[in-house]
């Protein structure tokens, strides 16, 4: 085991599969030269040259689209959008394309293609540059959505995304890449399906993914020794296809749920959840589940409200305490 | 045919714009500085060594009234248009008193009293929203234009083309303008580019369009003459490219290394406010103490009134964060009945 960053866990994914299979092509902006804004594809360019490390220009959907026909062929592209925010602008060809060509040509073609981008709200990014996007791709079929939440997830979770023959969206976090973690030093691919117990509890169940694990990590350490409350913390690092029966298990156990999601609750990851417990284990309740979600406003710049508009450690604890009547 | 217009800028004109974009520089400079000392967060975008561009542009433009939209490195749009410097800092200070309220940052100016429409974070997100505006005008029958100023390698977005070609079927009064600062972030123009020379990739639209050197005023300020001229008469989209440099890195979170020292040494010496000083001065028309005491008022200015300001202003209440995300009283949301 070592301990990695989040991108230099993205980057040794990359030069892994790069080195693995001559076919493994990298593109984006300012991924070649420049190494990435997040520097996942740092050195990759030096090592394995403008042809398959590929400075893109400002072309989302063009690039996108360019890098589905590719993989029509048996090209494994691992496309970087610098944000999800740009990720909209190529939305066409990943939800018309990639997501459905397998279904359309009666499974005559497929997209193997990883797309990988970072969403979330970082610092005053203003509304155009904080969007968390997860619940529109999760909500399309034909495309396979996943979200780390530690480095060796995003390491594993990309090396099962090259090798698979699904479209994959990764969906990263921009405040994340810097944050270390243990990952083993063996090749290693996570499992495309499935959730992690990331903390083990018996009185309520947290359902998180990708940057709520954190909060609620640490929700529930302060739930443990100030409230003698044993939270479970679910990561939920696939969000497309979810894990229905690892879902149902955690509720069996704790009969209580809360949700906690960065992104605004409408159509979203705990109005998902929700509805797989209602419809799974609705008579395991000893509560009504609740979400933790941000506002339902476009983010705004000024830091106070900003911070208002997004749920944080805190509201996680405060709606445990109202789910447990306490 | 149109009239023929005078292209030149008089002494007084020269003057004056030296000092507005010695004010665009200073200002963009004082912001560097607060987003260091973590006043202004987020992403900033910096105009120093571009300021030839705007000024030139919108000098012979009819600020205020013409219709402005552009990209997220927007301050010195927004205040050769007629936004209040004051209000422009207080809205990088995301106070309430701000332009925007405090909602909408560096890279979202807005003063639609001042006709200026808007800094927008996606790239290439304009373009068809200032043909959009065009057409606007065009029913209102408008003696106004709209000019849309972008970057180059927004040029590479799908919507360049799709408005190009728009904006000319439908014989749109709109000026497109590409500053062409050589970069896309940290990718070089002919990394990103088939094609470097920007006006030629308009040709297919039957457009006109021209090449100018983004550094010296007064070329700028020609050829903006006679393009605004053009599609104010109602002969439809013009393209001026203006060839120019951004001395600061992309955003304040851009190391900058991906460009020579030779190369920023050149353009250093180029840059658009020097240039039109030492015209001036070799015409004996300014001089160096003149240009000193210009300099030190608008430091005072920028000190004692903008940072004043913004810094004083009051952060927008909380009850602001859902305020703006619907219409408010709306009667169409009954049916149109109070
Ligand atoms: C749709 C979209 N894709 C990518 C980005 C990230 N991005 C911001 S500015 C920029 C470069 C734009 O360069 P240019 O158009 O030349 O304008 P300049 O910044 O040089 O003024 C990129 C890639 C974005 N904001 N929007
Ligand atoms: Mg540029």
């Amino acid at each position: 085991m070592h301990q990695l960053m989040f991108w230099e866990a993205i980057r040794r994914a990359h030069d892994e599969e790069m080195d693995n299979d001559p076919m493994v092509i990298c593109m984006g902006e300012d991924i070649g030269v420049v190494g990435g804004t997040y520097k996942a594809t740092q050195g990759l360019y030096d090592k394995y040259g403008p042809e398959r490390v590929m400075d893109t220009p400002i072309s989302e959907n063009g690039y996108t689209g360019l890098a589905i026909g590719a993989s029509f062929i048996g090209v494994r592209p691992i496309v970087e959008i610098m944000s999800v925010n740009f990720a909209w602008l190529a939305m066409d060809q990943i939800f018309n394309t990639a997501a459905k060509v397998r279904y359309m040509s009666g499974g005559q073609l497929e997209a193997p293609v990883v797309i990988r981008s970072p969403g979330g709200t970082a610092h005053q990014l203003g509304a155009q540059h904080s969007a968390r996007m997860e619940k529109v791709f999760m909500g399309i079929a034909g495309l396979r959505v996943v979200t780390p939440s530690n480095p060796k997830q995003a390491y594993g979770l990309l090396k099962s995304a090259v090798r698979c023959n699904d479209p994959v969206f990764i969906n990263e976090h921009e405040l994340m890449y810097n944050m270390k973690g243990d990952v083993p030093d063996d090749e290693y691919f996570h499992p495309l399906e499935g959730l992690e117990v990331a903390r083990r509890g018996k009185d309520i169940s947290l359902f998180a993914y990708n940057i709520s694990v954190h909060w609620c990590l640490q929700a529930a350490e302060i739930l443990a020794s100030q409230y003698q409350i044993d939270a479970e913390v679910i990561d939920l690092y696939t969000l497309s296809p979810l894990d229905r029966k690892g879902i149902v298990k955690s509720v069996s156990k704790t009969h209580r749920a809360v949700i906690v999601e960065e992104a605004e609750p409408t159509v979203g990851v705990g109005a998902e959840i929700m509805a797989i417990i209602n419809e799974e284990c609705f008579y395991e309740l000893d509560a009504a589940p609740a979400r933790v979600s941000a506002a339902n406003v476009p983010i705004p710049y000024n830091h106070r409200l900003e911070k208002e508009a997004i749920p944080d450690v805190e509201d996680v604890i405060k709606t445990v305490l109202a789910t447990l009547g306490r | 045919m149109s009239n023929l217009k005078n292209t030149q800028l008089s002494l007084e004109s020269k003057k004056r714009l030296l000092k507005e974009m010695l004010f665009g520089r200073r200002f963009e400079e004082r912001c560097y500085e607060a987003y260091v000392e973590r006043k202004i967060g987020g992403f900033l975008h910096l105009y120093s060594g571009e300021e030839a561009c705007a000024y030139g542009i919108l000098d012979a433009a009819r600020p205020g009234n013409d219709y402005v939209i552009t990209s997220y490195r927007d301050h010195i749009h927004a205040i050769k248009s007629g936004t209040d410097p004051k209000r422009l800092m207080a809205e990088l200070y995301g106070k309430v008193t701000g332009c925007c309220k405090g909602l909408g940052g560096s890279m979202h100016i807005f003063d639609v009293d001042k006709h200026f429409m808007g800094g927008y974070a996606l790239v290439g997100g304009p373009f068809p929203l200032a043909a959009g505006i065009a057409k606007g005008i065009q029913m209102k029958k408008g003696e106004q234009i709209c000019i849309c100023f972008l970057g180059d390698a927004a040029n590479n977005q799908g919507t360049f083309h799709e408005s190009l070609n728009m904006a000319k079927l439908w014989n749109l009064p709109v000026l497109y303008v590409c500053e062409n600062n050589l970069y896309g972030i940290g990718t070089r123009i002919d990394r990103s580019t088939a094609v470097v020379d920007q006006y030629k990739r308009v040709s297919g639209y039957n457009i006109p369009s021209r090449q100018v050197d983004g550094q010296d005023i007064e070329k700028v300020y020609a050829a903006a003459v006679e393009a605004i001229d053009y599609v104010r008469s109602g002969n439809g989209p013009y393209f001026l490219e203006l060839m120019t440099y951004r001395y600061r890195g992309h955003s304040m979170s851009d190391s900058n290394a991906y460009r020579s020292k030779s190369e920023e040494r050149i353009w250093g010496k180029r840059d658009p406010i020097i240039t039109l000083r030492d015209r001036l001065i070799e015409a004996g028309e300014f001089s160096q103490e003149e240009y000193q005491t210009m300099d030190a008022e608008i430091l005072d200015e920028i000190e004692s009134e903008v940072i004043k300001f913004a810094e004083e202003s009051p952060e927008p209440p909380k009850e602001m964060l859902a305020k703006y995300v619907l219409a408010e009283n709306d009667p169409y949301v009954t049916g149109g009945r109070r």
